[in-house]
């Protein structure tokens, strides 16, 4: 009996760079699969998705041109009673902002793509969470020349970067942030009570 | 470093026994009493063993931090508390912690200026300065996640605003933020990952970088003041003439140093641990709150720089953008500096002009970054000083690309100032 190799003095080099080459590239897709479950460990877990349930919001006492904060999915909910003033200075301040006609649909429902960016529309509701880094913004609602604006007619300031906003969110031009504020979906179970997560019947 | 037969041995029979089997007393030798290091060191050569020194600190006060510390969201506050006022000297090793991460930077900035005036990263040591680039890089990260981790307020938005420039990224940004969260927001499950890089990952990753940086030093040796390669002129024992060995002379000198760091750095742990607000941010000692955003928000002042840089660019992609690159070009600086002529003190006078308004304009953006952010001009100001940022790396490649540059002669030796 003899051992295979003494038939074979020579090394064949083309097979044993296709076993190499085989051999590297099995064992790094079994690396990268192996890898997998560590990289998706890391998304939102079970618990952290649940948490993510809708929240029924009680707005009666919100005065006029006042701004109540309430929570869902732990992220802020601005809302806001706005007035008539507040109102009338929306359509004005078109020319100085990013996206006036709200046509990036990712920021609104389409139940709210209007002036006003709401269903009712003295009534905002609105995740308070600046599009730049993911501060909160502060409301400054009356319409008074501020430090950072001159002309401002109410609405939404960053304290982290300096973005701006109006009083339905949306940005202005020359700010760090690229988008108008998120609005949540939303309805109303009656006047004074507002479903946040879900959307109005029939709305998609 | 298998040992030859002449190699160098340990007398003593036990010491020379383990040497044969594993040569470790040739190898701590060969790279302390028989590493020659030049003689003509100045101040500005402390702060690479003063870096060591802490973070061997940042380690050792690390673990006893961590046998106290609960890295919940609902207990990790309450537990800097606990080990502030009840574990027994808790609040000196929690301030040997805080004080340590910031001078590790205050050391760092020093030993990478350093690089710049003596041209430290150039030919042959271009990986020396990338690797020390790397840990750089490393030491940011680690010290972010060391940030978050007390969950106060700052520790919360400073987390939300740094993974949101993440957010940036097209089209998968905003998955990419949630996989680095775990959650819509930061949360208890992303302060527990950052527990877990914060004291395993990073330090183990940092030790290796470490490792290397001293590896590539080394192997081409220490630059000097003169920017002389004293491997160039040797003796008839084939040692430089200009060096002398690290052990007695440099440690010795270094330990000089160690004493006068560890005289401030007390200074600063017992009677100014929060650094009037620098180290240890006041919004810090409030719980975190998702809901509202403290009225000042910046990082810890070793990052106001870049985040100057950061919040002068009126778009959130430019912005990020301009924040890597502002780190990345560093990485380049090895092929952007074409001149030959390495130290300072022999090259053109508008390098040195240009080195000390790029360290000017550093110092500048960190002081805007850190500051009140609502003057209107401080915008206008950091813009200006952005673009003065980068232009520096433009004009030394193309003072050094052009041969405008003109440079002194380079002596053969180096000098000594007795």
């Amino acid at each position: 009996m003899t051992h295979p190799d003494e038939n074979h003095d020579e090394v064949d080099h083309d097979r044993r760079r296709f076993l190499t080459v085989t051999t590297a590239v099995v064992g790094g897709a079994g690396v990268v699969i192996a890898a997998l479950p560590f990289i998706e460990s890391w998304e939102p877990s079970a618990r952290a998705l649940a948490a993510g349930a809708p929240v029924t919001i009680d707005i009666s006492k919100v005065e006029s041109g006042q701004m109540v904060r309430f929570a869902w999915r732990k992220l802020p909910i601005f809302v806001v009673n706005r007035t008539k003033e507040q109102l009338a200075d929306l359509p004005g301040l078109d020319p100085r902002l990013r996206d006036p006609e709200c046509k990036e649909t990712s920021q609104q429902p389409a139940y709210c793509q209007n002036t006003w960016r709401s269903i009712k529309p003295e009534w905002l509701v609105m995740i308070g969470i600046c599009t730049h880094l993911g501060c909160v913004p502060d409301y400054y609602g009356q319409i008074k020349p501020e430090p950072f604006d001159p002309e401002w007619k109410g609405g939404f300031f960053c304290p982290c970067h300096k973005s701006r906003y109006d009083v339905a969110g949306r940005v202005f031009d020359g700010v760090p942030a690229p988008l108008n504020m998120v609005i949540p979906p939303y309805h109303y179970i009656d006047d004074v009570h507002v479903r946040i997560g879900v959307n109005p019947k029939g709305a998609a | 470093m298998a040992a030859a037969p002449d190699a160098w041995k340990p007398k003593n029979k036990a010491l020379a026994w383990i040497e044969d089997r594993l040569p470790i007393f040739g190898f701590m030798r060969e790279h302390t009493v028989e590493y020659y290091a030049p003689k003509n060191f100045n101040f500005m050569y402390f702060f690479g063993s003063l870096a060591l020194l802490l973070l061997v600190n940042q380690i050792v006060t690390g673990i006893f931090l961590a046998m106290n510390f609960n890295p919940t969201s609902a207990g990790a506050f309450a537990s800097i508390e606990y080990i502030m006022r009840d574990v027994e000297w808790g609040w000196l090793i929690r301030y040997m912690h805080v004080t340590g991460a910031s001078l590790l930077f205050v050391v760092i900035y020093l030993h990478m200026f350093r690089a710049l005036m003596y041209g430290s990263y150039k030919q042959p040591r271009e990986l020396l300065w990338v690797i020390g680039m790397l840990i750089y890089l490393a030491l940011m990260a680690e010290a972010f996640m060391g940030y978050v981790l007390p969950w106060g307020q700052m520790s919360f938005w400073g987390a939300k605003v740094i993974i949101s420039l993440f957010g940036a990224v097209p089209v998968i940004g905003n998955k990419l933020v949630e996989w680095i969260m775990g959650d819509f927001l930061p949360s208890g499950a992303t302060l527990n990952r950052f527990f877990a890089l914060h004291v395993i990952a990073l330090p183990l990753v940092l030790l290796l970088l470490v490792v290397l940086h001293l590896g590539a030093l080394h192997t081409s040796g220490s630059n000097n003041p003169d920017g002389i390669e004293i491997k160039q002129h040797k003796g008839a024992d084939g040692k430089p003439l200009d060096g002398i060995p690290f052990h007695p002379y440099y440690t010795v000198k270094d330990l000089v140093g160690v004493g006068f760091f560890l005289l401030l750095a007390a200074f600063i742990i017992f009677f100014q641990p929060t650094f009037f607000g620098l180290f240890l941010e006041h919004d810090n000692y409030v719980p975190a709150n998702p809901l509202v955003t403290p009225a000042a928000i910046h990082p810890v002042w070793y990052f106001t720089p870049f985040y100057a840089m950061l919040r002068s660019v009126p778009s959130k992609g430019l912005g990020v953008i301009t924040l890597f690159a502002a780190i990345a070009v560093l990485f380049f600086l090895p092929w952007i500096d074409r001149g030959k002529v390495k130290a300072m003190r022999y090259r053109g006078a508008s390098y040195k002009i240009a080195l000390a308004i790029f360290a000017l304009t550093f110092i500048w953006l960190g002081k805007i970054g850190i500051g009140e952010s609502t003057w209107i001009g401080d915008t206008y100001i950091a813009r200006a000083l952005t673009a003065v940022y980068f232009v520096f790396f433009l004009f030394l490649w193309a003072y050094t690309y052009f041969g405008w540059e003109r440079t002194k002669p380079v002596p053969e030796r180096v000098t000594m100032h007795e």
